[in-house]
């Protein structure tokens, strides 16, 4: 127990140094590596987000890209029909506030059931989206995609920047509210819903607004995201794949430590692209990784800087 | 004691709880005054654990009312009920594990808010003078892995009380802990009846509570079946009968008779803990070749765990030795072909196959000559499952589902049969079914069986020998005819 200050600094300080390390990034790095950080720090809000409802309320959402689905296309459309008429921020809370209601509709009978079958709900959830985003090709550019007329900025450092500052407020953020009070009580519903019940917590209020927070950040950074890239796809967005990756991000980063996720996201698009030379062979490396470190080190990177041995 | 004066603060008025076609509960009325203890006992599936959820909430009744101070909590969510003061203290729980034993107890402080982001100044103080109250103040900084098994109980119940309930229900607030620590929570439950509390600790069996309640009401089957003070309940009659079966004709064959000088499974200073909870402490036994042996002990006592080491699902300290020879360290599969084939209490048929192929599976390795006189013999047993052997294995009632599973061990042509509470939830007409089947095994064949049961009046009938199991040792020894006179006091 003694030992317990030493792994813990350990984590501080690796974090510090990456932390210093993307602070000065802008300044020597070249717009291509930038663009990929952009993108891979809103992939972390999107697996930072979802570690909340899986790492807390311990419910499996295997629908992340249907809140960030409905966070880019809502931003995206609008400023496709709109635009010059409506500003782009606008836009972009415009797309937050859908993915929390579309969070709200599909989590209240979602949560109704429990167990594997919340998961199924969310999982068709997706398709469902993907189906429509298809059919409704008019409104939403169908398979070859929705092309947006603006952007936030071409400059790859302000960009570089602004995904910055989103993920690093919005895990301060989430963070902050998995050591609050409501985050106990939700580990607490998470692990064992009768005896939160008997405590006197309503278990599905507490899992709703997980779940709506979860929204808001999924929307959120998916609208920002279609400002950055300037169009917005189901192959990007919305595939079941993409879902996939951020999961592997959150769990790969180590379960209910929402900085984990962040790790991961970054860990997962970065070793990606590094690899990206090898062909279809980076796809299989970065899985066997991946499920190396599931396998081994169940609490993911988190875990293994805390030292490995479990609390 | 008793406090019969004052008012109620729980009143159960024909509170009833069905499962589909099962009445889990039926027609059960109760109630219990403030600064009273309330032992509600009964065997397994007697319909207790089923009543105490109801309170909680955390079943919703089927019909009846449950009154907490004037007030119908009966349909409301747990949440709201725990809010209108009932507190439950879990058996098995799952604390927080990143956390420690200090903010595992803050947790349940906390107001069921969302605008609740910082916890109150005061709550560091409340969590600390809980814990020092249940005696959980040396282990504050610990996280719950780390505890002893009776600290998880005690956090278990500094959850319970954080809340300040009227009523604190209590789930078998013994099992697993030793004689002093018996006393120590025995103390804790004292407190809330010097507070005014009500309290309701829900056990198997009167022996285990009657030094601290002030009142019983035993169950069987979801009913009512006796209540009043603790030495009352186990001189009524019906309670007795219950528990011990009524007037016994023993056909027990003298242990001197069977010839065999080393027994034919020895078991020897047995210890087995799962975790921290210790399932069998220091338990020897021994069956001769032929002898029909049965293992007494409620629910929970340990008489699974011990057919687990025997059948060598789990490791065990001591020494199990069959033939003579220590079973360890050989795998489950080895010692099933040496002749030890247990029958679990789950009976793990294949449901989705038919009753021809569960027992083929389990004539697997008979020839095929072998195989077809054992069916024929089975059949002969349990002519029932001769009409039924093209039906699938889930569809059968559970009787006949019963049957198949012994029969399916006894495809399997085992020296030793382990019996695990065949007779769990099944209808005294099937019983009486299995009884036959059970004195013809003992008459027609030189097999050995060890029975395990909490059925007494099933157990006591087919067997030349009985332990009683309770809390993971063994504490009585002897023939059938002797166990009402000398163990039925541990018993009920």
């Amino acid at each position: 127990m003694k030992l317990r200050p030493l792994p813990a600094s350990r984590l501080f300080w690796t974090g510090a140094a990456a932390f210093a390390v993307a602070m000065l990034l802008p300044l020597y790095a070249s717009g291509y590596v930038l663009g990929l950080l952009t993108v891979a720090y809103y992939t972390a809000v999107f697996a930072m987000s979802w570690d909340l409802l899986f790492g807390f309320a311990g419910e499996v959402n295997f629908g992340p890209t249907f809140l960030i689905g409905v966070g880019a296309y809502t931003a995206g459309i609008l400023d496709a029909r709109l635009s010059p008429g409506i500003s782009i921020y606008l836009c972009i809370l415009a797309g937050a506030a859908a993915a929390v209601v579309a969070g709200v509709a599909l989590a209240l009978p979602a949560l109704r059931v429990s167990g594997p079958y919340f998961g199924l709900t969310t999982l068709v959830a997706v398709l469902m989206l993907q189906n429509f985003i298809i059919v409704a090709a008019d409104l939403t550019g169908g398979e070859i995609g929705l092309a947006v007329p603006d952007v936030i900025t071409i400059d790859a450092s302000a960009n570089y920047w602004i995904a910055f500052c989103f993920m690093t407020v919005s895990g301060a953020i989430l963070f902050g509210l998995s050591r609050s009070p409501i985050g106990l009580i939700l580990q607490a519903s998470g692990q064992d819903k009768v005896q939160a019940g008997a405590l006197g917590f309503n278990v599905t209020k507490h899992k709703l607004v997980a779940f709506i927070v979860s929204a808001f950040f999924s929307g959120l950074a998916g609208a920002l995201m279609v400002f950055y890239m300037g169009t917005a796809s189901v192959g990007s967005f919305v595939d079941i794949s993409v879902g996939v990756q951020i999961i592997i991000a959150a769990v790969l980063g180590g379960r209910r430590t929402v900085i984990g996720a962040a790790m991961g996201a970054v860990f997962l698009i970065g070793m990606g692209e590094l690899l990206r030379p090898l062909g279809e062979l980076a796809t299989l490396i970065v899985s066997v990784i991946a499920l190396c470190v599931i396998l081994y080190f169940p609490d993911g990177f988190v875990g293994m800087l805390r030292g490995g041995a479990r609390a | 004691m008793t406090q019969g004066m004052s008012a109620p603060i729980l009143e159960v008025t024909n509170l009833t709880k069905r499962y589909g076609g099962l009445v889990a509960v039926k027609n059960l009325s109760f109630s219990i005054a403030p600064g009273e203890i309330l032992g509600l006992i009964g065997p397994n599936g007697s319909g207790k654990s089923t009543a105490m959820k109801s309170i909680m909430g955390v079943e919703r009744p089927s019909a009846g009312s449950i009154k907490l101070d004037g007030v119908e909590l009966a349909g409301l969510p747990s949440h709201q009920i725990a809010r209108k003061g009932v507190g439950l203290v879990f058996q098995h729980s799952r604390p927080l594990a990143r956390q420690t034993v200090l903010e595992n107890i803050k947790v349940a402080l906390l107001p069921d808010k969302l605008t609740h982001l910082f916890a109150d100044k005061d709550t560091d103080g409340k969590a600390r003078a809980i814990a020092a109250r249940v005696g959980l103040a040396g282990v504050l900084d610990r996280k719950p892995a780390t505890l002893a098994f009776a600290d998880l109980r005690r956090l278990e119940l500094a959850k319970a009380v954080a809340r300040h309930p009227k009523l604190v229900l209590v789930d078998e607030p013994f099992a697993g802990l030793t004689a002093s620590e018996v006393a120590d929570f025995s103390q804790l439950i004292r407190e809330f009846r010097v507070e005014g509390r009500a309290v309701l600790l829900v056990d198997h069996n009167v022996k285990s509570v009657s030094a601290l309640v002030d009142r019983v009401l035993a169950m069987y089957l979801g009913e009512w079946i006796a209540e009043g003070a603790a030495a009352d309940v186990m001189r009524d009659e019906t309670v007795r009968r219950v528990y011990l079966g009524g007037a016994l004709v023993s056909t027990a064959r003298a242990e001197s008779l069977f010839s065999d000088r080393t027994p034919v499974l020895q078991v020897e200073n047995v210890g087995v803990c799962y975790g921290k909870a210790r399932a069998l402490q220091d338990v020897s036994l021994h069956v001769h070749e032929g002898e029909f042996v049965s293992l007494v002990g409620l629910n929970g006592a340990g008489k699974t765990t011990l057919f687990n080491a025997i059948s060598g699902l789990m490791a065990y300290s001591g020494e199990i030795k069959w033939a003579g020879r220590p079973l360890r360290p050989g795998s489950p599969a080895q010692i099933a072909r040496s002749g030890i084939v247990q029958c679990p209490e789950t009976r793990e048929l294949f449901g989705e196959m038919s009753v021809r192929e569960n027992l083929d599976l389990g004539g697997n390795a008979l020839g095929g000559e072998e195989c077809a006189r054992q069916l024929n013999w089975l059949f002969d047993l349990f002519p029932i499952l001769k009409a039924r052997q093209s039906q699938m294995a889930r569809t059968l009632s559970g009787g006949e589902q019963q049957m198949l599973a012994i029969a399916r061990a006894l495809m399997m042509k085992p020296k030793l049969l382990i019996l695990d509470e065949p007779t769990l939830g099944l209808a005294p007409v099937i019983l009486e079914t299995l009884s036959r089947a059970l004195d013809r095994l003992r008459e027609t064949t030189k097999i050995t069986l060890l029975l395990g049961e909490q059925n007494v009046t099933f157990a006591l009938p087919h067997a030349d020998r009985v332990y009683v199991l309770d809390h993971a040792r063994i504490v009585w020894e002897g023939p059938p005819d002797r166990f009402e006179a000398e163990a039925a006091a541990n018993y009920l």
